[in-house]
């Protein structure tokens, strides 16, 4: 039963690989905002331009993902900071044909770690970018997503 | 309108609040197509989220459709019992959602 489900999500993570050539990106770029910009941004420099923002690494940023995607369509990513007034998290995937992921703003007294889960197509980078005062501090972790193999 | 259920919980976790939610929804790229006609699914994802307690916003989250089938999410926050947290979605389709609990 599990390999059933593994077999599906490849097989949907490979439909969006192909897909990317022919052109069905062209939707999302007829936003003219800012925002939308970044969303349909195809890889990684693209995005932060399209969001107007310089990133710094930072160790302080933590992404916690599994090594090893046995689901490429589910992929639980937490991404936590310890960094003093964090005020937005920025997911990007780096390998997506779409790499940016997710933006959360925190509000008042929440703390600065999120859970979520992910469609991850290839083997890459879970980037979060934290935003903390006026700077940008990022933070990655690599996601391995196999075909047709088992977990292991 | 049942069409997409949303599940949310919030609970005491030490001496912070645990929120945790669930809405199933589909969450199409637009890449995908389907199988029998070879037409591309439109897309349809939940964009906007708002998490607020007592009406205090806590967490917005913009989301694409990256985000998994049936979008998960959990986060803690300081809070305290009987606190009023509420979710809010709507998709590019202009559907909507909303749950609420009160914190145990």
């Amino acid at each position: 039963m599990k390999r059933r489900t593994f077999l599906k999500g490849t097989l949907a993570a490979s439909v969006t690989g192909a897909a990317v050539g022919g052109g069905l990106l062209a939707p999302n770029m007829a936003f003219a905002s800012e925002a939308a910009d970044a969303y349909a941004a195809t890889s990684m420099e693209d995005a932060l331009k399209a969001l107007g923002i310089t990133t710094e690494d930072s160790d302080k940023v933590e992404v916690i993902a599994p090594d090893l995607a046995e689901n490429s369509a589910v992929v639980p990513v937490e991404v936590k900071t310890t960094l003093e007034g964090a005020e937005e998290i920025h997911v990007f995937i780096s390998n997506n044909p779409t790499v940016y992921a997710a933006k959360f703003k925190l509000g008042e007294g929440i703390d600065p770690a999120v859970k979520c889960r992910y469609k991850v197509g290839k083997t890459g980078d879970v980037i979060a970018v934290v935003k903390a005062g006026d700077k940008y501090y990022m933070g990655k972790k690599a996601v391995k997503v196999t075909k047709g193999g088992c977990g292991g | 309108m049942a069409k997409f259920k949303t599940r949310l919980k919030a609970k005491m976790k030490g001496d912070k609040v645990n929120i945790k939610a669930i809405v199933s929804h589909p969450m199409e790229t637009g890449r995908r197509k389907d199988k029998k006609t070879g037409e591309k699914i439109p897309t349809h994802y939940i964009n906007e989220v708002v998490v607020t307690a007592n009406d205090k916003v806590l967490l917005t989250a913009d989301w694409s459709g990256t985000i998994s089938k049936n979008p998960y999410l959990s986060f803690n926050y300081a809070g305290k019992s009987g606190d009023k947290v509420k979710l809010n979605w709507k998709d590019n389709q202009g559907n909507t959602g909303e749950a609420e609990k009160t914190v145990k």
